[in-house]
């Protein structure tokens, strides 16, 4: 019944040095500089800054802007913390107040949309580009997280996921300079769900029978 | 956290030589691996212990969390408390064993000696003297019969205990048994 000595004999030998993981801070921003440096890239060479600037100017706008690129920032910083063991779980809530705001500034630009008659503008283009780049920055960012040992891997790989979404969100309003329908929600709302279910299931498929 | 506070056997060091040992494991020191493990086991067992009852849970507990931590030591800083970081692996291992033992409750019954033996209704009726047919059947046989059934069927005596009782002979008994359960069958619809 008593393995224990067994294992430990066995661990022994097979104990080789390892190279440290970074603290979860600095993997997290190193990881949203070079995002930051591609999204810029793309930005000069083919995205609307003036537009986007102009846009900016109205208060409602900019705080939508801001509170989504917040919770891409605040989702990635989460989900880094979750992946190793001994951070605090309470990480998980750090997105949810920009996320708020985000969804609700884009409900009331939405209402406002509606009810001048002009809200069943749509672009599915949104979603092509939020699950077309999404896709990769997710995929790379679980990556990252599965190269630590998230104690929780799925809800891990989910917050990483928003994080990918909400950032990608974010850039695409460098190309996307009109505002946002209710269908564009809708669309918006369409492209997340893809990259949290591709989150799933990668984090799934990914999982060590024993182990993290 | 809650390594301050965690009950540790009584060989466990202090947490600074802990973190020390764990930093030379990262470096591959073979010695240092072996002392920190040795030391952590009484503790692991002692935190297993606290929610997983079978004694073959809590050692397959701590092995889980031996493995773990070997494959995902690369993620602890030297910086950082280490008993924290092995708690919490810890406890995500013994949550994770506990779930599997709780399917496993679900999936396996344990085996209980059933007082059904048939599916009839009649045959699993507990059987008492004052209402069942066979009592009733009984006044038909003879006193050496009646007594022979009940010494042998009903109090479950053997040849030799039964013929001490009654001062009938074994033979004598095996023969008013015979006839008698042969009569009772008759009486009570069975083949004779």
């Amino acid at each position: 019944m008593n393995g224990a000595p067994d294992t430990i004999k066995f661990l022994v030998r097979d104990l080789r040095p390892v190279r440290r993981l970074a603290p979860p801070v600095l993997r997290a921003g190193l990881w949203l500089c070079a995002v930051a440096a591609a999204a810029g890239l793309a930005v000069v060479l083919f995205g609307q800054p003036a537009e986007l600037a102009a846009r900016l100017s109205s208060p409602a706008l900019a705080v939508e802007f801001a509170a989504t690129l917040l919770t891409g920032i605040a989702a990635v910083f989460a989900a880094f913390q979750l992946s190793v063991p001994d951070r605090s779980r309470a990480w998980v809530l750090l997105p949810i107040a920009p996320l708020a705001v985000w969804l609700a500034a884009s409900g009331s630009q939405c209402w406002h949309a509606l009810s001048t008659s002009e809200g069943m503008h749509a672009e599915p283009g949104c979603l092509f580009f939020i699950v077309g780049a999404g896709a990769p920055l997710t995929l790379s960012l679980l990556y990252l997280l599965r190269r630590a040992a998230p104690l929780e891997p799925l809800r891990t790989a989910l917050l990483g996921a928003l994080g990918a979404g909400a950032l990608t969100a974010a850039v695409l309003q460098f190309f996307h300079p009109f505002d946002v329908t209710f269908p564009d929600l809708g669309f918006h709302a369409a492209a997340v769900g893809v990259l949290l279910a591709l989150a799933a299931a990668a984090a799934q498929l990914t999982r060590p029978s024993k182990g993290f | 956290m809650a390594g301050a506070t965690m009950e540790a056997g009584p060989a466990l060091p202090q947490e600074k030589v802990l973190e020390r040992l764990m930093a030379r494991v990262q470096d591959g020191d073979e010695q240092a691996y072996r002392q920190l493990l040795e030391s952590i086991v009484p503790l692991l067992r002692a935190v297993s212990r606290r929610t997983l009852r079978r004694p073959h849970d809590v050692e397959d507990a701590v092995q889980d969390i031996l493995l773990t931590l070997h494959r995902v030591r690369h993620t602890y800083e030297p910086s950082r408390p280490f008993l924290p970081w092995l708690i919490a692996i810890a406890r995500r291992r013994i949550i994770d064993r506990q779930r599997r033992a709780g399917r496993e409750r679900r999936r396996e019954a344990a085996f209980a000696a059933e007082a059904e033996t048939f599916r009839g209704l009649v045959a699993n009726r507990p059987v008492t003297f004052e209402d069942s047919d066979l009592m009733a059947a009984m006044v038909n046989l003879t006193a050496t019969e009646r007594r022979a059934i009940e010494l042998l069927k009903l109090r479950e005596l053997s040849l030799k205990e039964a013929s001490a009782v009654s001062g009938v002979s074994t033979t004598a008994l095996k023969v008013a048994v015979h006839r008698a359960i042969r009569r009772l069958r008759g009486l009570l619809g069975g083949q004779p």
